[in-house]
């Protein structure tokens, strides 16, 4: 009786310190990000400014805005997600609602695994002799955005899979007696469902494709370009270019001004992100069933 | 085969997998009849009203063997299986109301089939949760969503919904389980009145059920047809197999 | 009914046709996946084929000598073996930090955090994953390179330790979210058999709860060494890009991948240095490929336990 309860004893303690222990390292995971988003902030909020957000770089990207490196990442976001979210929500379509537990679907699904794991200089690589090359668009827009699409595809397949695979099969089943077909169940039933899910997927995609640097390099981003793009055959500068431009390839920029680039960068990718999360939350809220 | 059976089966057997779920059915069932079917769980009852609706296109586990026939044509020589299954009315013990509005649930089959024109769809709409006899619980409601609906609510729901479908056949399994006995009983009573325009196969576990509405009663037990007979006839001892009259006694199940 | 009607019912609708044409434009959809990972193979090696099978490709050389010369006149050399180095020492390092932090966070998330604490922790570890390597490789060039030549007293902080501790960040909240994931689907009903013999919560979780998710742990580290090799950016800005066979963690190297992104601008198309780039390309695709490829074979495995 005693000997038990010293164990227990004994027991409780070890599993206060196990605890401890691996909140510290939960902690450690988080705190140096939390230090260097801070430090970013302090060191980059002084340079923002309207003017900043709306001006040109000038005196050779030393100083200025970044206005032509922003409407060039919202360009390549905006022609890469025309490419991707058609394609992608059709391929989720296809895995969810259609494929059958065969080999070819088991196939797909590693395509889709690898797709997402290729390193990002080597859809670089395929972006320049796919489509910059091969296709023949030159380095443009067109490109690059297709080049980011290519690669943030496994994203929108894998989060509309999940938003689709979340609406209950007794409600297609339903749907399937009353001699609804295939397409009409999921258009009247399945996407309605799913479709604020799919949405927050197209968000983290968003957060992704505007943040990707490698992808762009050589497929349609420039270093400098005095003018804003007025079509997708058109180069474009585009702000996470801009800022590996400015901190390593530029001589004598003001140290403020990569931190203002960088915050900017980050304030508008954890943006999107926190505003995916935010709408997930919401909807798991809000369940219809 | 006779040319007033509604569905006719010969020699029908599912199976899942490896799994025997009934073999050897052959019976037949009238235009316009209450055609019960009794059983203890396992019995293939539910099983039988899939492989009707060909719902095998679905689960790759499942497989339909044998001839069953909707006026003497094979189900499975349909073209166009959506058109069979609009024709074939389901109601399953599970209630599922979908995640439309009340309205959008019964006005849904119709839309199916093209009708558009709000006044048409407000009358079938209408018609149709009236018979379901919930009509009077929902009309001021017809914007809530029909997957909010209690239980009871949703299984009239589902028969709405059914008869939306304007099916010449409709089949229902165990609908009272999710109902309440009052409700039970205005639902049985609609049955009652639906025999003079369409067929109602109706899965029971409730022996008094099938007595109350079967025009013929079928006795199924571990797979098998044990026998088909008037539902009178079977209840007051005119049993061809012992096995039927314990059942009905309640001896087993 | 009569049978002509019967007929008459039973036509190919117009929903029918569309039906089947979704089917299939859909099917496309999947299939794309299929075409673009073999596609992305077929065009990196068109490109890079030529290097591979001419004259100046010396397997030995490329892979035994780290005299990385692609650009020198008289006598271009393409020893790929200090980028390999120091792809591999930056990304073990990497892994060295990443590893035990995330599999520990992942335990605590999973095991002993509850209700909004675990949301909020969840929700952090994400939105660490989704600052841009670019920003990484920025935050390794002015915050962590000042810090480390003072700590260190080392006359570059651009090296291995920094690239490592930042690839190591920038893993860690991927590593950490599949390896809860991993978790996760150990089913409650295990915990809950072991919690009713007397175990206490760190024992299910160190005895029930992490064997029971090996598989998946295994895969979630695969992934975060895939994620390791492949990060271009962050390595690029932070590891200094010098060719070396590093000796200490405070040495510079040059990755596979920064090589490609620092140097692809400068060649000319078609040339022996562009196809040479290429080449590495290929070398990273296969080794990404054979990475996630055993990763899913864990997972898989995970799938069926």
């Amino acid at each position: 009786m005693f000997e038990a309860t010293e164990r227990t004893l004994r027991d409780a303690q070890r599993e206060r310190w196990v605890k401890a222990g691996l909140l510290v390292m939960t902690i450690l995971l988080i705190l140096p990000v939390a230090i260097i988003l801070t430090v970013l902030v302090m060191r980059g909020a002084p340079m923002l400014s309207i003017e900043f957000l709306f001006e040109e770089p000038t005196n050779g990207m030393t100083a200025g805005g970044i206005f032509p490196a922003l409407i060039g990442t919202i360009w390549l976001v905006i022609v890469a997600l025309l490419a991707s979210v058609p394609v992608g929500v059709a391929a989720a379509i296809y895995l969810s609602e259609y494929a059958p537990d065969n080999k070819l679907t088991r196939l797909i699904n590693l395509a889709i695994i690898n797709l997402a794991g290729v390193p990002s200089i080597v859809h670089a690589l395929f972006g320049v002799g796919a489509f910059v090359i091969f296709a023949g668009f030159g380095t443009s827009i067109l490109a690059a955005s297709l080049t980011l699409a290519v690669m943030t595809l496994p994203v929108v397949i894998v989060s509309t899979r999940e938003s689709l695979q979340a609406v209950p099969q007794a409600f297609r089943a339903a749907c399937w007696n009353m001699g609804a077909t295939r397409w009409q169940t999921i258009r009247r039933v399945v996407l309605p469902n799913a479709v604020s899910g799919i949405l927050t997927g197209v968000i983290l995609e968003v957060s992704r494709t505007a943040g990707e640097t490698a992808p762009i390099m050589f497929t349609g981003a420039a270093f400098f370009l005095p003018f804003l793009p007025e079509s997708v055959f058109d180069q474009t500068m585009a702000l996470s270019l801009h800022l590996f431009v400015i901190s390593t390839q530029v001589p004598n920029v003001p140290e403020g001004l990569p931190y203002g680039v960088a915050l900017v960068l980050v304030g508008m990718v954890l943006t999107m992100n926190a505003i995916s999360v935010a709408l997930r939350t919401k909807l798991r809220g809000r369940r219809k069933w | 085969m006779v040319n007033d059976a509604k569905l006719s089966f010969s020699d029908v057997a599912v199976h899942y997998g490896a799994e025997k779920a009934f073999s050897g059915l052959s019976c037949e069932v009238k235009e316009h009849e209450i055609f019960g079917i009794i059983g203890p769980a396992g019995a293939g009852k539910t099983s039988l009203l899939r492989a009707i609706n060909r719902m095998d296109d679905f689960n790759s586990e499942m497989r339909v063997s044998g001839r069953i026939a909707l006026d003497g044509r094979d189900v499975r020589e349909w073209r166009n299986v959506y058109a069979l299954r609009q024709r074939i009315g389901v109601v399953f013990p599970l209630p599922v109301g979908l995640p439309l509005s009340v309205f959008e649930n019964v006005a849904l089959s119709p839309r199916l089939r093209g009708i558009r024109n709000r006044e048409e769809l407000n009358a079938i709409v209408e018609r149709c949760l009236r018979r379901a006899a919930l009509w009077d619980e929902v009309k001021d409601r017809l914007d809530t969503l029909g997957s909010l609906l209690s239980g009871g609510q949703q299984q009239r729901l589902t028969i709405a919904r059914a008869l939306s479908q304007e099916p010449e056949v409709l089949l229902l399994d165990e609908f009272s389980i999710a109902v309440d006995p009052v409700t039970t009983m205005r639902i049985e009573d609609v049955l009652r009145s639906l025999r003079e325009e369409l067929t109602i196969v109706l899965v029971t576990n409730l022996v008094q059920q099938a007595r109350r509405l079967a025009d013929r009663t079928a006795f199924m037990l571990g797979g098998e047809l044990v026998e088909v007979g008037e539902t009178e006839t079977l209840f007051c001892g005119g049993t061809q197999d012992n096995r039927t009259r314990e059942y009905l006694e309640g001896r087993f199940g | 009914m009569e049978v002509s009607k019967v007929k008459l019912a039973d036509r190919r609708t117009a929903n029918w046709w569309i039906d089947k044409a979704v089917a299939v434009l859909v099917f496309v959809g999947g299939f794309s996946a299929v075409v673009l990972i073999l596609g992305i193979f077929l065009f990196i090696t068109r490109e890079g084929v030529g290097f591979l099978v001419g004259d100046e490709f010396d397997l030995v050389e490329f892979f035994g000598s780290p005299k990385w010369r692609p650009t020198s006149d008289n006598n271009p050399t393409y020893g790929a073996l200090a980028l390999i180095v120091g792809t591999a020492s930056v990304t073990g390092l990497a892994m060295l930090v990443a590893v035990p932090f995330s599999l520990g966070a992942a335990i605590y998330i999973s095991e002993f955090a509850t209700g909004r604490t675990k949301e909020l922790l969840k929700v952090l570890v994400e939105l660490l994953a989704a600052i841009p390597s670019v920003v990484w490789g920025f935050i390794g060039l002015s915050i962590m390179n000042p810090l480390i030549i003072e700590l260190f007293d080392v006359p570059i902080g651009l090296n291995v330790l920094n690239s490592g501790v930042i690839l190591g960040l920038m893993a860690a909240p991927i590593m950490t979210t599949l390896a809860e994931d991993a978790l996760k689907a150990v089913p409650d009903s295990y915990r809950e058999a072991a919690e009713a013999m007397g175990a206490t919560r760190w024992q299910v979780s160190f005895r029930v709860a992490l064997p029971a998710a090996r598989h998946g742990l295994v895969a979630a580290i695969l992934l975060g060494v895939g994620r390791g090799f492949g990060e271009t950016m962050a390595v690029l800005m932070a590891s200094g890009h010098s060719i070396n066979l590093p000796s200490s963690p405070f040495d510079s190297v040059r990755a596979l991948t920064a090589t490609i992104a620092a140097e692809l601008g400068e060649t000319a198309v078609g040339s022996d240095h562009y196809q040479a780039l290429f080449t590495l390309g290929i070398l990273l695709f296969v080794v990404t490929f054979a990475i996630n490829l055993a990763a899913d074979v864990f997972v898989r495995r995970s799938d069926r336990a």
